[in-house]
């Protein structure tokens, strides 16, 4: 299994392979639908958003509330489809990598393969498991958004798969998945 | 007639909702259980592995087996002979739910008005809730917390009756291969066939809150059951999407009575986290 150190430069993003078992350490930001929202919100109305999009990764996560003396809730990734509509833009931006579950968008692909980008997949209804590989969370944004806002995540050793490498490659592709069960 | 305090109905409600958050229901434990000894492929089983893991750490730390954890749906069966007191039997069960999501960090999700503001009501209320009269005087109550991403995956259909049972099948391969990755698999599928447009999907969402380990007591849906079943498996979803063989862990029919014209088929889609508990008061 590969260990991943984010943010990773480009060799190591165009090293990975859909399909690939990592684990992943450093910083990733949580972010889903209300907050993608109010960020493309700052964007168009010219303003800053709350971090520093450019090499930055996005986990697609709204945990439950942390307990006393606990870092985070369970926090395991949510459908990545529904931030397909915001995606590309912050690809665009210098976003490298995103965290999630499910199918993206042909949009959301080719802006991966335009910015040599990675979608990763984490396993879906696994937040307890995962939790335990998150050893930091401080506030960043839009906090009135409970569980939606944004958050800082250190995270060690975060289990995931590469979905969708940089040339396009996606793990769910399955030519027998389209013609099996009919 | 029999009396009884709405606290009650409000203190095992409150009950429920903390524990289907952390703990499986064991028919859907021993599924997983199969399933990951049923996987060949090295991401498939440890996607399993993952999920089995999930569940122990889930229920020994008292971590939600899922953060979502849920728009909790509340079914009142109310015996005829029951005069509840001690104020609103349904403010009650939405007490239950609010202080259970409040005391054990379960998430708040569900926002107050669901396209202008979206603003999130901080407790996890309300709860739907459906209340039905039955002879008796005695109270059954389900609860069930249900996460969105399998439920936004899940399908209606007004069929003809010509499409018949070929359509039947059609229809819900179609909801799970539709749902695939996005909706947490192995998925759960709960079907609903005949009644009305909104009662076929009453049906599905009750479907889900039957032990998978029960098929159908007609032979003829129970057949049905094992076909989707095994045609769903052979769909090579798997668990995490990854093409392992384990797509579903359970499809479950209920069916109604409908109307000359019609054949409704409602495929309500559950995420292995199928989270339902009933009580008796």
């Amino acid at each position: 299994m590969k260990r991943i150190q984010l943010p990773m430069d480009k060799e190591t993003r165009d090293a990975l392979a859909a399909g690939e078992s990592v684990l992943l350490s450093g910083t990733v930001y949580t972010a889903r639908d209300a907050a993608h929202k109010r960020m493309i919100a700052l964007l168009d109305e010219g303003k800053e958003l709350p971090m520093d999009i450019q090499d930055a990764c996005i986990y697609y996560v709204g945990p439950t509330p942390a307990k006393p003396g606990e870092v985070i809730g369970s926090a395991g990734p949510t459908t990545a489809s529904r931030m397909d509509a915001y995606t590309p833009r912050l690809l665009d931006l210098g976003m490298q990598a995103m965290i999630g579950k499910g199918r993206r968008s042909e949009a959301v692909k080719e802006a991966i393969v335009r910015n040599h980008a990675v979608y990763f997949i984490a396993c879906g209804g696994a937040g307890a498991l995962i939790a335990s590989s998150i050893h930091s969370a401080e506030p960043v944004a839009f906090e009135d958004l409970l569980a939606e806002a944004i958050v800082r995540l250190e995270v060690k050793d975060f289990p995931c798969f590469v979905g969708i490498d940089t040339k396009g490659n996606d793990i769910y592709d399955d030519p027998d998945q389209c013609v099996s069960g009919r | 007639m029999r009396e009884i305090n709405v606290k009650e109905a409000e203190a095992r409600i409150y009950e429920a909702c903390a524990r289907i958050a952390h703990v499986y229901a064991p028919d859907i434990l021993a599924a997983l259980k199969k399933g990951c000894a049923n996987e060949e492929e090295e991401r498939s089983v440890t996607a399993m592995r993952m999920l089995l893991e999930n569940a122990e750490i889930a229920e020994s730390r008292q971590i939600p087996i899922c953060q979502d954890t849920g728009l909790v749906t509340v079914y009142v069966h109310a015996g005829q002979e029951v005069h509840f007191t001690g104020g609103s039997l349904k403010e009650a069960i939405q007490n239950g739910v609010r202080r259970a999501y409040k005391d054990y960090y379960l998430r708040a999700s569900v926002v107050d008005d669901p396209l202008f503001e979206r603003i999130n009501t901080k407790d996890n209320t309300p709860a739907v809730i459906y209340c039905d009269l039955v002879e008796g005087e005695d109270v059954v109550i389900e609860v069930t917390a249900k996460g969105f991403g399998s439920e936004n995956m899940s399908a209606l259909a007004m069929l003809k009756p010509a499409q018949g049972i070929e359509g039947v099948k059609e229809f819900v391969l179609d909801t799970i291969r539709k749902a695939g990755p996005n909706a947490c698999p192995p998925m759960i599928v709960g079907v609903g066939i005949g009644g009305t447009f909104d009662y076929s999907a009453v049906l599905a969402k009750r479907a889900l809150l039957r032990s998978i380990e029960e098929r159908n007591p007609d032979a003829r849906y129970a057949a049905l059951e094992e076909e989707l079943i095994e045609k769903a498996n052979a769909l090579r979803i798997g668990p995490m999407g990854l093409h392992g063989k384990t797509t579903v862990l359970g499809i479950q029919i209920e069916t109604a009575p409908t109307h000359i014209a019609g054949l409704p088929v409602a495929v309500n889609i559950c995420c292995h986290a199928c989270r339902h508990e009933r009580m008796v008061l």
